[in-house]
């Protein structure tokens, strides 16, 4: 939701970042305020998920330029764990299978790393057994899943919800959803943007990547960010989403009146 | 130290002991006493292994060699009091070994229907058949020293005899513990069991202080047919300590044998362990995980020979090395002419957790029947990159990062574990090892 007194909480300006020696990202600049939901689309290869690992600090990911301050704090510099304590969180496109580690064990360590970090009260297995139970209500995830080894043997659905039920045990300030509705059905799809509306409130924000509209037909966002060749090329309302699921991206590319990425 | 000494043979090394020589038993027409005979005889014709020995090749025993030690002199005064901590919780049976030596009066052997356990002098000397029959015979010491050493000294050993159809619930712990230092131990263990009988056992090795000493350990198992056997073993000796150590086992018709071995402790550790798969049927998973830093060494050799048709060997051995540490694997599948309709897998996977760290692997399959599924693999990796990123992005540092994924590498293998407070106990010691609990 768009607030006109609502705090800053990522900045971006200028962003340039490479993989190997292959700059990806090329000047991106956006600007994120609590309440708000952003979507940013676009072709494969334009660079929406290189931004997400970038933000969230992926070690393969070099940045060379530009700056970004998170809740007024250049996190340029931080680990990836650092990043993650202060608010900031990123759910996987393809979330990662760790077999011989149980669910349960990786989220309650999550949990209390973050909780710790934080100055707030850990829990112990049981007090966490309670708690992420109730979370897991949220997501129509059954309970068997906290037995089984991180993501080991689950669907596509099963991951992605495991990923929101980690959003939701960490509250992020910031939470960044790569792809999060690619491979899903469109019940799985209802059942975690259900959980993601739930999450989402005023003093949090969103940033959905996707490739497709169908998403955004579940978590509405405020604003639509189209990216090409590594920044932004044009930033609407949500109706720009259904345009490019119309039209494709063909008449945006190539655009003169470029927006900047930065919103009004 | 001493400087190198080429071709020492194992009768120097022993006679370099402060206490000088081993002595064979007087005159004696007792069983035990004429295995211990032959073999202290049969010690001066052996050597000390070395890098030049193929089944040595990687495991350079060198500071065992130069280090001197003695047999131990009387026993620590202990009291169960001072290992009650070390005790299992489900466990009913324990027999414990203090410097190698039984302690009847440490252990709880409590008269239960077909079990019957005592030091292998009073099993022979009461004529057991089941002890007479197989002490000695399964294992092997005319061309391994340390077991012909072991020989020589088992009269302070102990004798576990089932009978058959006897079903022991809990499991027998057998705990080794060191208290000396610069002794060489050489504790000794018979398994018998029935057929049909089951039972479960954990083999333990620890030191109550960090301190310098040799295990030379040797344990024979028979399992008659249809028995069933699940034999954990736990090396977790002082970081001081040389660990040596031999298991043979012999299993009959149908008969079922799993192991899972953890290697974790000592300087320089070697575990050799031969599964014979002497009748149809017969089966075995032998399972391994070695979790080492620093400048430890640890070998695991292991042979599982089918020589009658129909048998059915698993094995997953992983290695995690750390720091400047070695690991060794070495396992041999053979198959004997006449074991056809083999069923054998193998599979070692090793992670490397350090640019200093060292792992040899060397998986062999020896075929010499025709209709046989066997297979056989190895992997060396390190801890994968985007599993760690997963980890950090959820708020772990990278060290704890690490240190759970290594966990998780070796929690296959204690997974397989059937022993709650032993699964529980390891788990907490790794993750304690890792530094992430």
């Amino acid at each position: 939701m768009i607030r006109a007194d609502s705090s800053i909480l990522l900045e971006v300006h200028d962003l340039h970042a490479n993989v190997e020696d292959t700059e990806i990202l090329k000047g991106l600049n956006l600007t994120v305020k609590r309440g708000e939901i952003h979507a940013i689309m676009g072709l494969n290869g334009s660079g929406k998920s290189t931004f997400a690992k970038v933000l969230a600090g992926h070690p393969a990911y070099r940045m060379t330029g530009g700056e970004i301050l998170f809740n007024g704090m250049d996190i340029t510099s931080l680990a990836p764990e650092e990043r993650a304590r202060a608010g900031l969180f990123l759910a996987f496109q393809y979330p990662v299978e760790i077999p011989g580690v149980a669910n349960d064990q990786f989220l309650r360590l999550a949990y209390n790393t973050v909780q710790r970090q934080r100055g707030k009260e850990e829990l112990d297995p049981l007090e966490f057994d309670d708690f992420v139970r109730e979370k897991m209500k949220l997501l129509d995830m059954n309970p068997g899943f906290l037995d089984r080894s991180v993501n080991e043997g689950f669907s596509g659905g099963e991951k992605k919800r495991n990923e929101i039920l980690q959003m939701a045990l960490l509250e992020p300030m910031l939470a960044v959803l790569d792809e999060t509705d690619s491979g899903l059905d469109i019940d799985a799809l209802r059942i975690v943007a259900k959980g993601v509306n739930q999450l989402a409130s005023q003093d949090n924000a969103l940033i959905l990547v996707t490739h497709y509209q169908r998403l955004l037909d579940y978590i509405e966002p405020d604003y639509v960010h189209v990216m090409e060749a590594g920044r932004i090329i044009k930033t609407s309302g949500k109706e720009l989403a259904l345009e490019l699921e119309a039209h494709g991206y063909d008449w945006i590319s190539g655009d003169k009146t470029r927006a900047s990425g930065v919103q009004p | 130290m001493n400087t190198l000494i080429k071709n020492v043979s194992f009768q120097e090394w022993i006679s370099s002991w402060n206490s000088g020589k081993i002595t064979a038993p007087e005159h004696s027409t007792n069983y035990l006493d004429q295995l211990r005979t032959n073999a202290v005889n049969h010690i001066a014709a052996l050597k000390f292994p070395s890098t030049r020995d193929e089944e040595w090749r990687f495991t350079d025993i060198t500071p065992l060699k130069h280090a001197a030690f003695k047999q131990p002199s009387a026993a620590t005064e202990l009291t169960a009091s001072d290992l009650t901590q070390y005790f299992i919780d489900e466990s009913v049976i324990r027999i414990v070994f203090v410097d190698g030596q039984y302690m009847p009066g440490l252990s709880s052997t409590a008269a239960q229907h077909g079990v019957t356990i005592d030091s292998l002098s009073k099993l022979v000397a009461t004529d057991i058949s089941a002890v007479t029959q197989h002490l000695g015979q399964i294992a092997e010491y005319h061309n391994n020293a340390f077991v012909a050493l072991n020989t020589a000294f088992m009269q302070e050993g102990v004798g576990i005899v089932i009978s058959e159809n006897i079903v022991v619930d809990a499991p027998i712990h057998v705990l080794f513990v060191a208290t000396q230092q610069e002794v060489t131990a050489c504790p000794r263990c018979l398994l018998v069991v029935g057929a049909g009988s089951r039972i479960t056992l954990v083999e333990e090795y620890l030191a109550l202080t960090d301190c310098a000493y040799t295990t030379n350990a040797v344990i024979e198992a028979q399992l008659a047919d249809s028995a069933n056997v699940n034999h954990i073993r736990l090396q977790r000796e002082s970081r001081e300590a040389f660990h040596i150590a031999n298991t043979s086992v012999q299993i009959a018709h149908a008969a079922s044998y799993q192991s899972i071995s953890i290697a974790l402790g000592a300087q320089i550790s070697r575990f050799d362990q031969h599964i014979s798969l002497a009748d149809q049927h017969a089966q075995c998973s032998i399972d391994g995980l070695t979790l080492i830093s620093d400048q430890q060494l640890a070998d695991t050799h292991t042979w599982i020979d089918h020589i009658k048709p129909q048998a059915t060997s698993r094995q997953l051995h992983k290695c995690i090395a750390d720091g400047s540490a070695h690991a060794v694997f070495s396992g041999k599948i053979i198959v004997r002419p006449d074991a056809q309709q083999t069923d054998a897998r193998q599979m070692n996977r090793n992670l490397l957790l350090s640019d200093k760290a060292s792992i040899d692997t060397k998986p062999q399959l020896e075929i010499f029947a025709d209709d046989v599924k066997c297979s056989h693999g190895a992997t060396i990796g390190q801890l994968d990159a985007d599993a760690l990123f997963y980890l950090q992005s959820r708020g772990l540092n990278l060290a704890s990062a690490r240190n759970l994924l290594t966990y998780a590498f070796g929690a296959e293998v204690i997974d397989f574990i059937p022993v709650d407070s032993v699964k529980q106990q390891l788990a907490d010691l790794i993750l304690a090892k890792t530094r992430i609990h």
